[in-house]
C-alpha cells in the first residue's frame, strides 16, 4: 500500500496536503511568527522593528509589568502544585473506593465525571456566583482578597477534575489482579500494605500520567481564572496565561514583551512536559 | 461442631460486607447530591427574577421571586435588552460541527498516509505535530489572530481550517496509533480486488477506525464547543459563540442581566448533560484514549 500511496503525487495532494496546509497556517507559521515578535518591538503587524533581547531583559529590570509576571509566575506555580496534589489525591481516593463492589458505582463515577463536560467559561461563572452568595452573608467579595480567588479557583478545578483523572485511575485499577493482591494478602500483608506495596506501584503509569495533566492544566488555566476573578483584586490571582493576555490587550505598546513572556510560558510548560517523559520512560526502564 | 461454626463466620462475613456497602452507598450519595447541585442551582435559578439571583443565588424561586420563562425568552432574544443567545448557539454550532467533520475527514487520511508511507517528510510532520500539543496557546495567539485576520479565515465556517490546524496533533497522535497496530494485510487484499488507495481508505480503512473516529470526535466536540479565547481572537466582531457571549455577560458588560445569563447557561448545558447520559461509553472511551497522549 505505501507503495502505490507514495509513486503517485496525487495522492500525496489528497491524503497529506489538506491537513498540513492547516497546521502551517494555524501552527507553524504562528510559531515561527511568534518567536521572531518575541524579538521585535511593534504596535501593529505593519511596524515591526528588530530590537533583539531587549524584551526578555525588561524581565529582570523591574518595573510594575515585570513584577506582576514575577508575581503571576508564583501564585501560578503555587496553585499548580496544591491543585495536583489535591486532585490526585481525592482522585485516586475516589477511584479505589469506587472500584469496590457496592451498590451505585457506576451511577456515582457518572456523576463525578459531569463538570467536564462545561467549558472553562461556564465553570468560573457558576462557582463565582455560589462563592459570592456564601461570601455575601459576611459582606465580603470573591474578589476582595487574593486567598479567595485561590481557594476559588482550587474548588473549580477540584469539582472540575476529580472526575476526569479518577476515570483514568479507575482504569488503571482495574487493570491490577485480583490474583497478586489475594497473594500478599495470603503472605500476610494487610490491606494498607497491599494497596501502598502492591496497587500503587502497579498504577504508576496512570498516577504520573495524571500528575502530568494536572500539573500543565494548572500551569495553563486562563478560562477559568478569566470568568472567575479576572484577576482581581489588582492583579494578586492573575495567572500566568491571563497576565501575558492582559499584557498583550490591556496595556498599549507592550505586545513586543507580551510575546516574549509567552515564550518563556512555552519553555516553562514544555519543560515539565520533557520531565514527565524521562521520569515516564527510566520508570519503563526499570 | 467445626463445620457449623466456619458457615456460621462465613455468614457473618457477608452480613457485615453488606452492612459496610451500604455504608458506602450512602455516604457517594451525599456526596454525589452536593456535586451535581451547581448544577441544580443554574437551573431554579434561571426562573428567578435577576434581582433574586446575586447575591441569594441559594434562595429556591418563590411565589415573589419566581418569573416563569421569561429569562429564556430574554436570553434568546436580539432586542437591546436581549443577549441574542440564540445567534451564538447557532454559531457555535456551526463551528463545532464543521470543525470536528474536517478534523475527522483530513487527520485520518494524513495519518493514514504518514502509517503507510515511511519517509522523512512523514516523520517530520509527525514530530511537529507531536511537538504541537504542548505548545500553550498563548504563545501563538497573536501571530494567529493576525494571519487568520488576513487570510479571512474569520467566521463561523472558515475557522474550521484554523481548528484543523491548531487540533491536528492530538487526532493524528490518535489515529497513527490505531493504524500503527493495524496490519497491512486487508488493505493489500482490497488492493488485488483493484481498489485505489482512495476508495481502499474510504471502503475498507475507515470502517475499522469507527471506534477511534468515535473517541476523536468526541474529544474534539467537547474542546470546540466550549473553547473561549480561541474563537474570541479570531472571530470577527459581529460572530459569538456561547462561551464569548456567557463571558461577554458575566464579566459584567451590558448590566449584567442574570436572569438571561442562567437560561442560556441552562440552554447550554442540557443538551451535553442529554447527550453524555446516552453516550456515556463512548465519552468515557475516548477520554480515556486521549489521556495517553504525550
Amino acid at each position: 500500500m505505501g507503495k502505490t500511496l507514495r509513486k503517485n503525487p496525487l495522492y500525496l495532494l489528497l491524503f497529506m496536503i489538506p491537513t498540513v496546509a492547516a497546521f502551517v497556517v494555524g501552527f507553524v507559521y504562528p510559531f515561527g511568527m511568534g518567536i521572531y515578535l518575541s524579538f521585535c518591538k511593534f504596535k501593529s503587524p505593519k511596524h515591526i522593528d528588530f530590537i533583539g533581547f531587549k524584551n526578555y531583559l525588561k524581565l529582570f529590570e523591574g518595573g510594575t509589568n515585570s513584577e506582576r509576571f514575577l508575581q503571576s509566575f508564583w501564585f501560578t506555580a503555587l496553585f499548580a502544585i496544591v491543585s495536583t496534589i489535591a486532585i490526585n489525591v481525592l482522585a485516586f481516593t475516589v477511584a479505589v473506593l469506587l472500584t469496590k463492589n457496592f451498590g451505585g458505582t457506576n451511577l456515582f463515577r457518572t456523576i463525578f465525571f459531569m463538570p467536564n463536560l462545561l467549558g472553562g467559561v461556564l465553570l468560573g461563572t457558576i462557582w463565582k456566583i455560589l462563592i459570592n452568595g456564601i461570601l455575601s452573608v459576611f459582606k465580603d467579595s470573591l474578589t476582595n482578597r487574593g486567598i479567595y480567588g485561590f481557594i476559588g479557583l482550587l474548588i473549580v478545578l477540584l469539582w472540575q477534575q476529580i472526575g476526569y483523572m479518577m476515570i483514568i485511575y479507575v482504569a488503571g485499577l482495574q487493570g491490577v489482579s485480583d490474583d497478586l493482591k489475594e497473594a500478599a494478602r495470603i503472605d500476610g500483608a494487610n490491606s494498607k500494605q497491599v494497596l501502598f506495596k502492591v496497587t500503587i506501584p502497579l498504577v504508576m503509569p496512570s498516577i504520573s500520567m495524571c500528575t502530568f495533566l494536572t500539573l500543565t492544566n494548572g500551569f495553563k488555566l486562563f478560562d477559568q481564572n478569566i470568568a472567575m476573578t479576572a484577576g482581581l483584586p489588582n492583579h494578586e490571582t492573575e495567572m500566568l496565561a491571563l497576565n501575558i493576555y492582559n499584557t498583550f490587550y490591556g496595556t498599549r505598546g507592550q505586545m513586543g514583551f507580551a510575546q516574549a513572556k509567552a515564550v518563556i510560558f512555552f519553555l516553562i510548560v514544555g519543560l515539565i512536559a520533557i520531565l514527565q517523559l524521562k521520569i515516564t520512560q527510566s520508570k519503563e526502564a526499570d | 461442631m467445626e463445620s457449623t461454626n466456619n458457615v456460621k463466620s462465613a455468614e457473618q462475613i457477608k452480613v457485615k460486607r453488606k452492612a459496610s456497602d451500604y455504608v458506602f452507598t450512602i455516604v457517594f450519595s451525599i456526596i454525589c447530591l452536593f456535586w451535581i447541585y451547581p448544577l441544580f442551582m443554574v437551573l431554579y435559578n434561571s426562573f428567578k427574577k435577576k434581582a433574586a439571583i446575586i447575591p441569594y443565588p441559594f434562595d429556591l424561586p418563590n411565589e415573589e421571586t419566581f418569573v416563569g420563562g421569561d429569562n429564556f425568552v430574554q436570553a434568546v432574544s436580539n432586542s437591546a435588552t436581549g443577549l441574542g443567545f440564540f445567534n451564538a448557539l447557532l454559531t457555535s454550532l456551526i463551528v463545532t460541527v464543521l470543525s470536528v467533520a474536517l478534523i475527522l475527514v483530513c487527520t485520518s487520511m494524513c495519518a493514514y498516509y504518514v502509517t503507510r508511507v515511511k519517509t522523512w517528510y512523514t516523520a517530520i510532520f509527525y514530530y511537529l505535530c507531536l511537538f504541537s500539543m504542548i505548545v500553550p496557546f498563548q504563545m501563538i495567539m497573536y501571530p494567529l489572530s493576525i494571519i487568520t485576520d488576513r487570510l479571512k479565515l474569520n467566521n463561523p465556517v472558515n475557522i474550521s481550517i484554523v481548528y484543523l490546524g491548531f487540533g491536528a496533533g492530538t487526532a493524528l497522535f490518535m489515529f497513527t496509533n490505531f493504524l500503527k497496530a493495524l496490519p497491512a494485510d486487508i488493505e493489500e487484499a482490497a488492493m488485488i480486488d483493484g481498489c485505489g488507495p482512495v476508495k481502499t481508505f474510504f471502503y475498507v480503512v475507515m470502517p475499522i477506525m469507527k471506534p477511534t473516529i468515535i473517541s476523536v470526535g468526541i474529544l474534539e466536540t467537547m474542546w470546540i464547543w466550549n473553547d473561549f479565547l480561541l474563537p474570541s481572537l479570531v472571530l470577527a466582531k459581529e460572530y459569538k459563540t456561547v462561551p464569548i457571549i456567557i463571558q461577554y455577560f458575566n464579566a459584567g458588560r451590558g448590566q449584567s442581566e442574570w436572569g438571561a445569563i442562567m437560561a442560556s447557561m441552562v440552554i447550554t448545558i442540557t443538551p451535553i448533560v442529554i447527550l453524555y447520559f446516552c453516550m456515556q461509553k463512548h465519552i468515557i472511551k475516548g477520554v480515556l484514549s486521549g489521556a495517553v497522549k504525550g
